[in-house]
C-alpha cells in the first residue's frame, strides 16, 4: 500500500472574541497548499480544542486569538496538549500578537507565530517547516 | 506506540492514532486492522447522506443530542471531499456539533475522501470497524455530496438516512435518480419552508410504488427542522426502531452478510485491478498495442480487446504473466 500522509491542522478560535474572517481565509489557503484543515470554528473552550485535536489526530492546532490573551491560552493549552497525549503536534497561532510577545509565545512553547500581515506563503512554509 | 488494548478499552488517543494509520495507508495499519476485526460488529451504524447544504451535519449534531440522552456512546466520521487539484481540505462537518467536543461519550473524526471516487473511501469503512471496535454502540457516518457514492455507504451502514429539503424540484429529482432503494429513512429538513408537505406527499408517493412485504422495512418520511430541534427526537427514534426491526426473524445477520459480500468483492476487485494493470502496463502488448494507436494503426477498443487476450490466454495457465 501506498503511505500518502498529509499535515492535518485544526483551526480553532478560544475565547470570545467575534471575528474568524482571518481564521477562514488561512483555512482556505492551508488547503490550497495541499493540507488538510479541520475547521472548529468560534468560541471554542480549550477542553474543546484539546478533544477535537486527540479526536482528529491533528498535527498541528492552529489558534487565531485577537483578544490579546495569547499568552495565557497558549501556556494553558500547551499544559493540556502534554498532558493529554499530544505532545507530538504542534501549536501555532495568529491574530493580533505585539512583536514582543514572540519570543515569550516560543519560550512557552509555540511552534510558529504568524502575527497580522504575515504573507499566506510565510503561512505556510512556516508550517511546512514544522515537519522537515 | 499504539497498543490493541488502548483501542479495545476505548482510549481516544489510541482510536484516532490508529484512523490516523488508516487514512495514511501506513503498513502497520493492515496489520492492526487484522487483531481488531474480531472485536467488531457490534455497532449499530447509521449513514446520513445527501446534497450540500440540506443539513446532515446539524441534524447528526441533533441526533448526537437524544442518543446521548438515551445514555449511549455515539461515534461520527464525517466526510468531506479532497480537492482534486491540490489534494487538500476544509473539513468543516464537525462546526456544527463543536457542543459536543468535550463530551466524552462522543467520538467526532472527519476524513477527507482524498482522490478515492464517491464521497466515501476505504479508510472510512477501516474506520468504522476502528470506532466498533472501541465499543461505540452507534456510529453515524456523514458521506460527502450526492451522487452515485449513496450506494457505498448502504453497503457500510445498517440503516442509511436520506436528506433532503423542501422546495428543489432537484433534490427530489435526485433521489429519483436511482438511490431511492437504499434510504430506510427520508428526512424533509428545514421543514419550515414551503412545500414542505408537498415532499413529504412525492417522496410517500414514489416509495409507496414498492411492493409490501413483512420482511422489508417500510421506509418513512420525516420532516425535520435540525436547528431548533424540530422532528429529531422522533427521527432518532425510526433509526432506533429500524435496529430492533433487524434485529428480530434473523434479519440483522442477513444484511450484515449482504454487506460483507458486497464489501469483499469489491475489495477483491480492487485488488485484482491493482495487480493485473501493474502487469499489463509494463507489458511489451499494451505498450505495442497503444503505439497503434497513436498511429492510427488501430481503434482504442480493437486494441483494448487485443490486450485482454493476452491476458485470457495466460490465465489457462493461471498465471498473470502478460
Amino acid at each position: 500500500m501506498e503511505t500518502k500522509s498529509k499535515i492535518r491542522i485544526l483551526i480553532a478560535k478560544p475565547g470570545l472574541d467575534g471575528h474568524d474572517k482571518g481564521a477562514k481565509v488561512v483555512a482556505l489557503a492551508l488547503r490550497d497548499a495541499g493540507m488538510e484543515v479541520i475547521y472548529s470554528g468560534l468560541h471554542q473552550t480549550l477542553d474543546q480544542i484539546i478533544q477535537s485535536a486527540v479526536q482528529e489526530s491533528v498535527d498541528v492546532i492552529g489558534l487565531s486569538i485577537m483578544s490579546g490573551a495569547h499568552l495565557p491560552i497558549c501556556q494553558k493549552l500547551m499544559a493540556m496538549m502534554r498532558e493529554k497525549g499530544l505532545a507530538h503536534a504542534k501549536l501555532t497561532v495568529g491574530g493580533v500578537i505585539p512583536h514582543q510577545d514572540i519570543p515569550k509565545l516560543k519560550e512557552i512553547g509555540v511552534a510558529a507565530v504568524f502575527p497580522g500581515g504575515t504573507s499566506f506563503e510565510d503561512i505556510i512554509n512556516g508550517i511546512n517547516r514544522l515537519f522537515e | 506506540m499504539l497498543d490493541i488494548k488502548d483501542i479495545l478499552a476505548g482510549n481516544q488517543n489510541a482510536g484516532a492514532g490508529m484512523i490516523r494509520l488508516v487514512e495514511d495507508r501506513d503498513p502497520l495499519a493492515h496489520e492492526l486492522l487484522k487483531r481488531l476485526y474480531p472485536h467488531a460488529g457490534r455497532a449499530f451504524i447509521i449513514g446520513i447522506t445527501g446534497s450540500p447544504g440540506v443539513g446532515k451535519s446539524s441534524l447528526i449534531d441533533g441526533l448526537i443530542a437524544e442518543f446521548r440522552g438515551l445514555n449511549k456512546r455515539v461515534a461520527v466520521i464525517a466526510c468531506d471531499p479532497s480537492s482534486p487539484v491540490t489534494g487538500g481540505a476544509i473539513l468543516g462537518d464537525r462546526l456544527r456539533m463543536q457542543r459536543h467536543a468535550a463530551d466524552e461519550g462522543v467520538f467526532i473524526r472527519s476524513m477527507a475522501s482524498r482522490g478515492e471516487k464517491g464521497g466515501l473511501s476505504r479508510a472510512a469503512k477501516d474506520a468504522v470497524l476502528v470506532l466498533d471496535a472501541m465499543g461505540y454502540p452507534i456510529i453515524i457516518i456523514e458521506t460527502a455530496g450526492a451522487g452515485q457514492t449513496e450506494v457505498d455507504v448502504a453497503d457500510i451502514a445498517h440503516s442509511v438516512g436520506i436528506v433532503t429539503i423542501p422546495g428543489t424540484g432537484d433534490g427530489i429529482q435526485a433521489i429519483k435518480a436511482g438511490i431511492l432503494e437504499t434510504g430506510d429513512v427520508f428526512i424533509v429538513n428545514k421543514s419550515d419552508r414551503p412545500d414542505s408537505e408537498a415532499a413529504v406527499f412525492e417522496l410517500n408517493m414514489m416509495l409507496g410504488l414498492r411492493p409490501p412485504s413483512k420482511d422489508v422495512w417500510k421506509p418513512l418520511v420525516l420532516q425535520t427542522q435540525a436547528l431548533d430541534g424540530t422532528g429529531v427526537r422522533e427521527l432518532a427514534r425510526v433509526f432506533l426502531s429500524h435496529f430492533d426491526f433487524l434485529r428480530q426473524e434473523g434479519r440483522l445477520e442477513k444484511k450484515q452478510i449482504k454487506m460483507e459480500s458486497r464489501y469483499f468483492q469489491s475489495l477483491v476487485r480492487d485488488l485484482a485491478l491493482e495487480k493485473i494493470m501493474a502487469a499489463l502496463e509494463t507489458s511489451k502488448g499494451y505498450q505495442d498495442a497503444f503505439k497503434k494507436i497513436r498511429l492510427r494503426g488501430t481503434d482504442p477498443v480493437t486494441a483494448a480487446e487485443s490486450v485482454m487476450d493476452t491476458i485470457r490466454v495466460l490465465n489457462n495457465d493461471t498465471k498473470y504473466h502478460c
